[in-house]
Parts: C-alpha cells; structure tokens; sequence
C-alpha cells in the first residue's frame, strides 16, 4: 500500500561516460556558485550587519518582564499574587506589605509588593500573568533578559523589575494585546 | 682579479634583492589568500566575510597573525619534540624554495641596471620543481608522526600517499609538455610561448591532468584528504598550535601560490599576453601579466574548493591511478607520435 508520494523507487544503473568523468557536473555545480557570487556582488545581501542594526522584533515578542507604576509614579502592583497563581512554571514569589502614612506617593493600593520575585530559569514566558494582573501592572516586554553566569543572578528582584522613573517603558501596545486576548477567552 | 670581485658583488647584490622582494611577495599574497578564501567563500556562500578589521576587513590577515603568535605554544607530551618542532619550518623552507626559478618576467631595467627577474635560470628548472614538491610530503609526513596522535598519523599517511600517487600523472604529463618544447627550463618554455602561442592549445588534455594534480598537491578541497575537518579534525596538524599551525597553513597557501605560477608558466605562456610586450614599462608589464594569470588560478582554486565536497579515498585512489595516469600516459605517446611525425 502506497501512503505517500514521497517514495523513489532505488536504481542501481551504472552512470554514464559523461557522468564518469565528473567534468560536466563539476563545471555545473561551479556555475551554480558563481551565479550566487554574481548576484551577491550587483546585488543586495541578506545579511543584517548586528552590533550596528538590528532587527524589529515582532509585536507578539514576550522579554523580560517590566512592573509598571502610574502616571504618578506610584508602583500599580497591590501584590495580590494572582500572577503567581496563574503562572504555570511557578516562577513568580511575592511577600506583601501593607501601605503606612506617608507612603501613598510610592504605592498606589494600601497593600503593595514588598518583594517581589521572578526566577527568569523557570519562566516560560508564556504572558499569563499579564492576564490573570487586574491592576495592569506586570507586562512582558521587547527586552531581552540579559546573560549571566550565577544562576541566583537570573532570580529577578524588584530592582530588576520595577520600571525606574526615567526610563519609563511603553506598553500600551501590549496592553492592547492583553486586553484582546483576555476579552477572547472570555468569550470562549 | 678585481674586477671579477667587484663585478660578483653587484650580482650577488642584485640576487639578494630579487630574492628578498619574492620573498616578501610571495608571504604577503599568502597572508591576503586567507583574506580572499574567506572573502570569496563567503560570497559564493551569500554571506559577507571578514568586514570587521579594517576597511572591508583588509587588515583581518594581521589580525590572524597577531592571534597566531599570541597563542599559547604547545608540545603535547608523548610528541617527539624535535621533530615536532622541525616539520612546519621543512614544510614552509620546501614552500618559499621553488618559487626561484620561476621567471617573473623579462628584465627589469631600474637605475639603468638590467635584473633579470628571475633568481636562477638553472636549465632543468620543471625538474626542480617537482623535486622540492615532493619533498614537500616530508614536512607533512613527520608532522603527522611526531605529534603521536592517530588522526595526525592518518592525515599524514592519506597526504603522502596521495601526492605520491598524484605526482605520477603531474610527472607525466610534464613529459608531454616537455618533449613538445624540448626544453627544461622554465624560462625558455616562457620564451616560446610568445604572445598567443601557449602551450595549453597543443596540451589542453595535458593541462587538465596537470591542474587536477596541483590541486592534489596543494592538499586543496576536493583533494584536502589529509586536513578532512570531518573525518580528522584536521589531519596531520590536529595537535599544531599557535605559530607552528600558522606555518602549516601559510605554508599551504605558498603552495598554491607557485603552483598557479607554475601553470601559469607552463601552459598560459608566462609573461606573455597577446598585444602586451612584457617589456613594456620598464620590464614591468612581465610580471603584471603574469601576476593576474596568477590571481585568476587562485581564484579558480578557491571557486573549486567552495563548490566540490571531498572526495572519498578510494574514490581518489581510483581517479589517481585508474584515470590520470593512464590518461597521461596515452596523451604522452601521442604527444611523442605527433612530434616525431611533425619531424620537430
């Protein structure tokens, strides 16, 4: 029984005088390489010359993940640990804190993440937790998480992970895509 | 008496600077190979190559250097160390020797004394040629041995065997040409061949033996069975580093660079150019005429290594003995029938 038309039928026929003395093919196969010269030479490379440009991410991407804070610039995250139930590599760890008087520029909510850890070896960078977060305050960015050499280094605090003051990040675009991918589950 | 003495001073004076400039030319366009492999491989490939050192990557030969002679210097334990030591410098003196007679061209009239670009004109200089190549298996052979590794010992085996085989058919159909132009010496074969008359119209067949055999000289892909990356790991120099590997490689590359030069000689008539005197210039169209052959040949060489895979061994013993020689041999008796019919 014949399940695909991938299978070649195995001659075992005896090459020819031409195919013997390898010259023509040999002269063929060097045309094909000089064709490719040619045009890399009049034409354009493919080549993307790295350190100096580099290439645009898609908008899906998922990077290191960013803790936003309002406009204010109070953090938004109240340490709820939805994020931490949701996420299925079990990366995410939080000790909450309550807000005391005095604190209300720095925290948004009264309760507010006074740890707050993501291990970058377990994440999967699946983006759960942007979803299951009801105050919009974890997002995956475009950033990609940097290399080391200590695995304890990968395990991310909040001063890898809150966004600083003056170096604010934009995610509204992603926060779009949050937004439209929970609002399709929910209508699943 | 003083005369003689004074006379012999200018002479030796004179060989001494023709000598050192070949030599500096011939490293220089070894160093600049390495470039233009790694350049041309890269555009055969679509990819860019070397860009980084320098402009357009010009200066990445010395950067290569410059990491050669960083390198830590190693013997490994078991090596015999003295003849570890020996065979990169036997490679490289076989390599640098035999471009000396080749003539680079007519002669050079500079300060208004006559050089003859060529540093000896000795009468069996094909001879000579091929004895100092083959001498060159030397060089690799106690590499392989002396570095006590069994894939060093297999390159060096797959190398001497090989050249021995391949310089049959090289030998052979030298003889052809030989007897075609009754001559040994390099410079009178460039003599005949004046302006379009070369020697690869009357032996293309010939040729074709003799430029498959260079490149099993050269230890070039499809022939590089003694290097082999995948089999060997680089064959006879696997436990090479730092300096020594550097002479192996580079003394590879001035292999291939007289090896163009001499079939540039031999079959495309030299200095010679259809419409160009090679004294022209001061003596100076000569040696630019045959400097372009010689850079077209190591183009070709390369074209060659970045588009064939390697033959397999038997597949190289069976082409070597099976196809080239007797092919030499049939393309030697009818050489010699036609000449003697032509009565030459």
């Amino acid at each position: 029984m014949q399940l695909t038309n991938r299978s070649k039928l195995v001659v075992n026929k005896q090459m020819t005088f031409w195919e013997r003395i390898y010259l023509p093919a040999i002269l063929k196969g060097m045309a094909t390489t000089l064709k490719h010269m040619i045009r890399l030479t009049f034409g354009k490379s493919n080549t993307l010359r790295y350190p100096e440009v580099t290439k645009e991410f898609a908008p899906v991407y998922r990077g290191w993940h960013v803790l936003k804070r309002d406009a204010q610039g109070r953090e938004n995250c109240t340490a709820c640990g939805l994020c931490a139930v949701a996420c299925p590599a079990e990366a995410i760890t939080m000790v909450a804190e309550e807000r005391q008087k005095g604190e209300e520029h720095l925290y948004r909510e009264e309760k507010y993440a006074a740890v707050y850890e993501i291990n970058m070896l377990r994440c999967i960078f699946c983006g759960l937790c942007e979803e299951a977060c009801p105050k919009e305050a974890i997002f995956l960015t475009d950033r990609i998480v940097p290399s080391d050499y200590v695995r304890q280094d990968f395990v991310f605090g909040k001063d890898m992970l809150v966004e600083k003051m003056d170096q604010r990040i934009d995610i509204t675009v992603r926060q779009m895509q949050v937004k439209e991918r929970v609002a399709a589950k929910v209508a699943q | 008496m003083m005369y003689i003495l004074l006379f012999d001073f200018a002479f030796i004076l004179q060989k001494m600077g023709l000598i050192g400039v070949i030599f500096l030319i011939t490293l220089t366009i070894a160093a600049y190979s390495t470039y233009g492999e790694r350049k041309i491989a890269a555009f055969l490939q679509d990819r860019i190559g070397p860009d980084r050192a320098g402009p357009f990557g010009l200066l990445q030969p010395v950067a290569d250097g410059v990491k050669m002679f960083m390198k830590e210097d190693f013997i490994p334990a078991n090596a015999n160390k003295g003849l570890f030591i020996l065979a990169p410098g036997i490679f490289m003196f076989v390599a640098c020797m035999t471009s000396a007679v080749i003539p680079w061209g007519t002669t050079l009239t500079l300060f208004g004394a006559n050089i003859d670009l060529q540093v000896t004109d000795i009468n069996i200089g094909i001879l000579y040629i091929m004895g100092f190549v083959s001498l060159g298996v030397y060089g690799i052979m106690i590499g392989g041995w002396a570095s006590n590794n069994k894939y060093s010992l297999y390159g060096a085996i797959r190398a001497s065997s090989q050249m021995i085989s391949y310089e049959l058919a090289m030998g052979l159909s030298l003889i052809a040409i030989v007897m075609m132009t009754g001559t040994l010496s390099l410079r009178t074969m460039a003599e005949q061949q004046s302006g379009f008359q070369w020697n690869v119209l009357y032996q293309p067949l010939g040729f074709l033996i003799f430029f498959i055999c260079a490149l099993a000289e050269c230890n070039r892909a499809p022939f590089d069975m003694a290097e082999c990356e995948t089999e060997l790991i680089g064959g006879y120099h696997t436990e090479y580093g730092s300096m020594k590997l550097g002479f192996f490689l580079f003394a590879e590359y001035i292999n291939m660079f007289v090896s163009c030069a001499v079939i540039s000689t031999v079959f495309f008539g030299g200095y010679n150019f259809p419409g160009l005197d090679p004294s022209w210039l001061g003596g100076l169209m000569g040696p630019i005429v045959l400097f372009s052959k010689i850079f077209f040949f190591i183009f070709v060489f390369m074209w060659i290594r970045w588009t064939l895979p390697r033959f397999r061994y038997d597949q190289l013993m069976h082409l070597g003995w099976k196809g080239l020689i007797p092919l030499a041999i049939v393309n030697m008796l009818l050489t010699g029938a036609i000449t003697l019919w032509l009565g030459k």
